[in-house]
């Protein structure tokens, strides 16, 4: 069995002519916190849609432990155990929030088919839907409409939707994007906590963030990846300063 | 502590008012042929059953079918064929004409349910002008002259269904039926998945479901109670014709559930009702009935979206 939960191997996506992943090989070993950063348009989030087969990969292959996935559907990498976040938060918003959560829940424990019971019977997920809104700071949140809900909260919403799920691998897409202060450090928290045992592929803007959470990261622009390694490694090599550090840590008064 | 919440949830999640309209709508129901004429308001209920079926796949999966007449027209001819040509009882006329009717949806919701948006409501188009043309052509159909004369018959042998007035309770009996199933079909678990659906497809995906299924089935479920009100309406009316299969019927639906109010379950009802009146009592009116109508159209579209029901159940913030 290889080390690796995520291998890809010359991944490229090209649309009309525009490649906006080129040639990409990308390996993240399993229950570790890999980040995957870059400057705006860098092909981050077309990546994510290459693994998780909302898009269709121009050329390149797709591992996932060990099987080749690149043929498979997004509904059933999904069954497999990697499960994806949004980057434009994404929730059901006409659904409460708990009904969100129990959507999940209710894929992962079948009776999803059964149209002539009555949905009382997902009553029997409320509780484990509650335990996974607290987690994510959102008790007292439950009954809302999750169309209503801040932005934020809505990206709690969506991570506690996507650990509903159990998945043995999460790739969150700007997980804090949006946020404040306290709900970072929250989330962060929680991402340290749920990967025990999982496998976290993660953008994130925030480097902060990303230097305290994550185990290994790469660097993509332009759709090419230009360095990978610990922090310290990325953050004091030349090319990346160049090409996104630098220009980060300077506009980023904060950081 | 969770005891406490929980008669919050039931009022939340469960509210009584849809079932309350449906008790009322079929209190007025059972005491309407007491005003209108019971024959008249059988075909309408014909008519707001099919609207009801129509509105689970759009109301409740965001799926526009331009196609439902399909359905509601074969059913129609085949329950008449089936009462007529073989013979058969009513009751056993609607239910396979009515099985049929949800095979046809297997098979077009196949071919359909793959596209998005406007594409899928093309392709429902197509299929059913090939179904129309296929009516026209086929010796069983009779082609402009329709299926006359069907026997309406006993219903188990029993009940005799030439009577008007019991035609009408065993057709309110019918599309009870028909509407509860719409109910329960929503707000079962399979109903939560294509709401979920409709509210957001890519991340009910990224969740795992393989929604291209659920959406599959809700097109034959709807397809398959569009074709009993057909099935319904051929004993009803006595007949099958090429109206019940035209591109018109399709509109006329989605009209219907557009005026009375998409996404709900009470609304296709009304608007089924207030269409039938216009063409029954304006009939004199000729092509301005039309007219009247595709102005209603507009009016919904431009500043009613929600429909009657629709409204009414926002301003109140309630379901129906
Ligand atoms: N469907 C598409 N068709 C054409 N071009 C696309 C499409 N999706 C993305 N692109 C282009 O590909 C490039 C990479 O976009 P992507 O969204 O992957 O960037 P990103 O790294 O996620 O950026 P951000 O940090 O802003 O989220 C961009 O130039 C974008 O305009
Ligand atoms: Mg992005």
């Amino acid at each position: 069995m290889t080390v690796y939960a995520l291998e890809t191997e010359g991944l490229t996506k090209e649309f009309a002519g525009f490649s906006a992943v080129s040639d990409v090989a990308l390996r993240v070993k399993r229950h570790t916190i890999h980040a995957l950063i870059g400057p705006n348009g860098a092909g981050k989030t077309t990546c994510f849609n290459l693994l998780t087969k909302f898009l269709e990969p121009t050329r390149g292959t797709i591992r996932y432990e060990g099987h080749d996935i690149t043929g498979a559907r997004a509904a059933d990498i999904a069954r497999l155990g990697l499960v994806r976040s949004f980057q434009i938060s994404a929730v059901f918003p006409k659904f409460t929030a708990l009904e969100n959560v129990r959507v999940a829940l209710q894929r992962g424990r079948g009776a999803s088919f059964d149209f002539w019971r009555s949905d009382r019977l997902l009553r029997h997920y409320d509780e484990r839907a509650r335990a996974l809104l607290d987690d994510v700071g959102l008790d007292g949140w439950a009954e809302r409409s999750a169309g209503e809900m801040p932005y934020g909260r809505k990206r709690a919403l969506e991570i506690a939707t996507t650990l509903a799920l159990d998945p043995q691998m999460l790739l969150l897409d700007e997980p804090m994007a949006g946020m404040g202060h306290e709900d970072i450090d929250r989330i962060a928290a929680l991402i340290k906590r749920v990967a025990a045992g999982r496998t976290v592929l993660m953008v994130e803007h925030n480097l902060n963030v990303v230097a305290s959470l994550c185990d290994v990261i790469t660097v993509l622009t332009r759709g090419r990846i230009l360095a990978e390694g610990d922090y310290a490694a990325v953050s004091s090599n030349p090319a990346v300063q160049e090409a996104y550090l630098g220009a980060q840590i300077a506009g980023d008064g904060h950081g | 502590m969770r005891d406490a919440a929980a008669p919050a949830i039931l009022r939340t999640k469960r509210p009584p008012d849809e079932i309350l309209a449906i008790a009322a709508l079929a209190a007025l129901l059972v005491a309407a042929p007491l005003a209108i004429y019971p024959f008249l308001l059988a075909q309408a209920l014909c008519m707001a059953l099919f609207a009801c079926a129509f509105n689970l796949l759009v109301g409740y999966g965001g799926l526009l079918s331009f196609g439902h007449a399909l359905f509601f027209g074969w059913a129609s001819y085949f329950a008449a064929h089936m009462a007529k040509g073989f013979g058969w009882p009513p009751e056993l006329a609607i239910a396979a004409a009515t099985l049929c009717a949800g095979a046809l949806g297997l098979v077009a919701g196949a071919l359909s349910i793959r596209r998005q948006g406007i594409y899928f409501s093309m392709i429902t188009l197509a299929l059913a002008q090939l179904g129309y043309f296929v009516a026209l052509q086929v010796p069983f159909t009779h082609g402009e002259d329709g299926i006359q004369g069907v026997p309406r018959g006993k219903l188990f042998g029993l009940i005799n269904l030439g009577d008007d007035f019991t035609l009408y309770y065993v057709v309110l009996a019918i599309f009870l039926f028909g509407l509860f199933g719409v109910y329960r079909i929503v707000h079962s678990p399979f109903g939560a998945v294509l709401k979920a659906i409709r509210e957001n497809e890519p991340r009910a995906i990224s969740l795992g479901y393989r929604t291209e299924r659920y959406k599959l089935a809700a097109f034959v479920l709807s397809a398959t109670l569009a074709g009993l009100a057909g099935a319904t309406k051929a004993i009803v009316a006595q007949s099958a014709t090429l109206t019940d299969a035209h591109w018109t019927m399709s509109g006329e639906v989605i009209l219907m559930t557009l005026v009375g109010g998409m996404g709900t379950i009470t609304g296709p009802v009304l608007g089924a009702f207030v269409i039938v009146a216009m063409q029954t009592y304006f009939s004199a009116m000729g092509q301005w009935v039309t007219v009247i109508q595709g102005a209603i159209f507009v009016l919904c579209v431009l500043a009613f979206r929600r429909g009657v029901v629709g409204e009414i159940a926002a301003r109140f913030k309630i379901s129906l």
